[in-house]
């Protein structure tokens, strides 16, 4: 129906993008109704998300015309903008930024390069950014997580923690079961995308490529393909950021300095 | 009994502040070896704060603590908290049995515990035939003796006891009382205990730290505690 009233791609685009804003203003309602507060959170998240996708938009617009390289600077921004995004969830862990850069430009720089060396992915800029962008974004949510769980399993267990410290434990050996239990939580949802593949959901990927003209047992495939590099790419990225992250929770004098800090509202 | 003759352990201007609140403020004390020293005030007067500066679990702001005559500071953190063992309020016991938590300080040095080793170690704490329990069957008071045969795995030279039987009944208490002079007096060790209730200092010290408001106001003799 929206396409008969709008004759630009461009016009339609931001009216569809209204009416799913539309909709995620009406689960606002509901929420405040049941007296969850949420409506400045959710309405600045509606406001950034369609900007910064425009953005990208255009951006790519612009790179398309430009030289491959481009993509290159694409890509690391994008690290060094998700490395920020994640490192917020977990202010509380001194040095977050630092062990979510290290870990998702080595998780996700990895495989993007590996698999864009090995023609998994294609060299073009139309092919490299958004499935570039895909495994970084993956990469981040995964490291968010992994990052948080290991926040919250230290200072739930400070106690324990610090009887193996005052037994003359190391301050790597008194984490290690949190740092695995994070390494584990962190990889959930990708392990539960590879199992439900094509079961429970059809990904976007799959979708474009099918509404661009692809064969469907090239495209099915091909979404394996990035379920899989997305999982590399998270797995490698937590086992980065776990690994320097236990070093943070402690002082150089095997002190625990990662602390419970008071519950905030904010998402 | 004590050898007033040695300090083995001094501390010098000790003091931890967070932000500008001095949770221990320029505390001077020296312990001499085979004294129980008990540390006594109100809440918030610093006593756990300075216990936990002892076995390093937190840094000094500024002062040092001397054990030996050696600057804290020169020692490994892992090989200090070995020598001055600590037990918490709360045992927190590690998953497993009763020999699995006596195994864990000497296990992080790579040294084995024999059975016979755990035997005697239970034995000390009055748990004969606990070792192959599980640590989610112990009482309130068994717990808090496994965690006191924990740290004496380790052989600690000074012991450091925070509030141990704060958690306890009446008998409990006094069962873990008599374990904490028995293993002090059988092992020649040092002892610094924080405790609130001024009648169980007098029952087990030899003197008394008097603390407020993380300063030390003064040290009495065990006689004097009650009347302090």
């Amino acid at each position: 129906m929206l396409k008969h009233l709008f004759s630009s791609h461009i016009a339609l685009g931001f009216a569809q993008a209204g009416i799913a804003a539309a909709l995620a203003l009406v689960v606002l309602f509901l929420a405040r109704r049941r007296q969850i507060h949420l409506e400045s959170e959710i309405v600045i998240a509606l406001v950034r998300g369609i900007t910064q996708i425009s953005a990208v938009g255009f951006i790519l617009l612009l790179l398309l015309k430009g030289p491959q390289w481009t993509a290159i600077i694409m890509l690391s921004v994008m690290m060094v903008v998700a490395a920020s995004i994640s490192s917020r969830r977990v202010k509380s862990i001194p040095g977050a930024y630092e062990v979510s850069l290290y870990g998702i430009v080595t998780g996700a720089g990895i495989v993007i390069t590996l698999m864009t060396l090995a023609g998994v992915i294609d060299w073009a800029i139309t092919s490299l950014i958004p499935v570039g962008s895909m495994l970084i974004a993956n990469s981040m949510n995964s490291n968010s997580l992994a990052l948080e769980r290991f926040r919250s399993e230290v200072t739930g267990n400070v106690g324990q923690i610090e009887a193996a410290l005052s037994l003359g434990a190391s301050a790597s050996n008194t984490v290690n079961p949190y740092v695995q239990n994070a390494f584990r939580a962190s990889l959930i949802p990708a392990l539960d995308n590879l199992k439900s593949l094509g079961i429970v959901w059809i990904p976007g990927l799959m979708a474009g490529m099918l509404l661009s003209g692809s064969p469907p047992i090239y495209a099915a495939i091909y979404q394996f393909v990035v379920i899989a590099m997305i999982f590399s790419a998270s797995s490698i990225t937590c086992l980065v950021s776990t690994t320097l992250v236990r070093k943070r929770a402690f002082s150089t004098n095997d002190q625990l300095v990662l602390r419970p800090v008071p519950a905030t509202r904010s998402l | 009994m004590p050898d007033s003759h040695t300090p083995v352990l001094r501390t010098e201007h000790l003091t931890r502040l967070v932000g500008s609140t001095p949770l221990v403020n320029d505390v001077n004390v020296a312990v001499v070896r085979g004294e129980i020293m008990a540390i006594c005030g109100p809440s918030g007067a610093g006593k756990s704060s300075f216990l936990r500066l002892m076995n390093r679990l937190d840094e000094p702001t500024s002062g040092t603590c001397f054990l030996d005559g050696m600057d804290y500071r020169q020692l490994a953190p892992r090989e200090l908290r070995r020598r001055i063992g600590l037990v918490l309020q709360t045992p927190f016991l590690f998953p497993g049995t009763v020999a699995d938590n006596l195994r864990f300080g000497p296990s992080q040095r790579s040294e084995m515990v024999p059975d016979s080793v755990v035997a005697h170690l239970l034995l000390q704490v009055g748990l004969t035939g606990f070792a192959s329990r599980p640590v989610t069957e112990l009482s309130g008071g068994e717990a808090q003796r496994v965690s006191v045969a924990r740290t004496l795995a380790n052989s600690p030279e000074i012991l450091l006891l925070d509030e141990p039987t704060s958690a306890l009944d009446d008998t409990a208490k006094r069962t873990v009382e008599a374990v904490i002079v028995d293993v002090v007096r059988a092992n020649k060790l040092t002892c610094l205990i924080v405790t609130h209730d001024i009648s169980q200092a007098a029952r087990l010290a030899d003197r008394a730290m008097l603390m407020r408001a993380g300063r030390l106001e003064r040290i009495v003799a065990a006689q004097e505690i009650t009347h302090a």
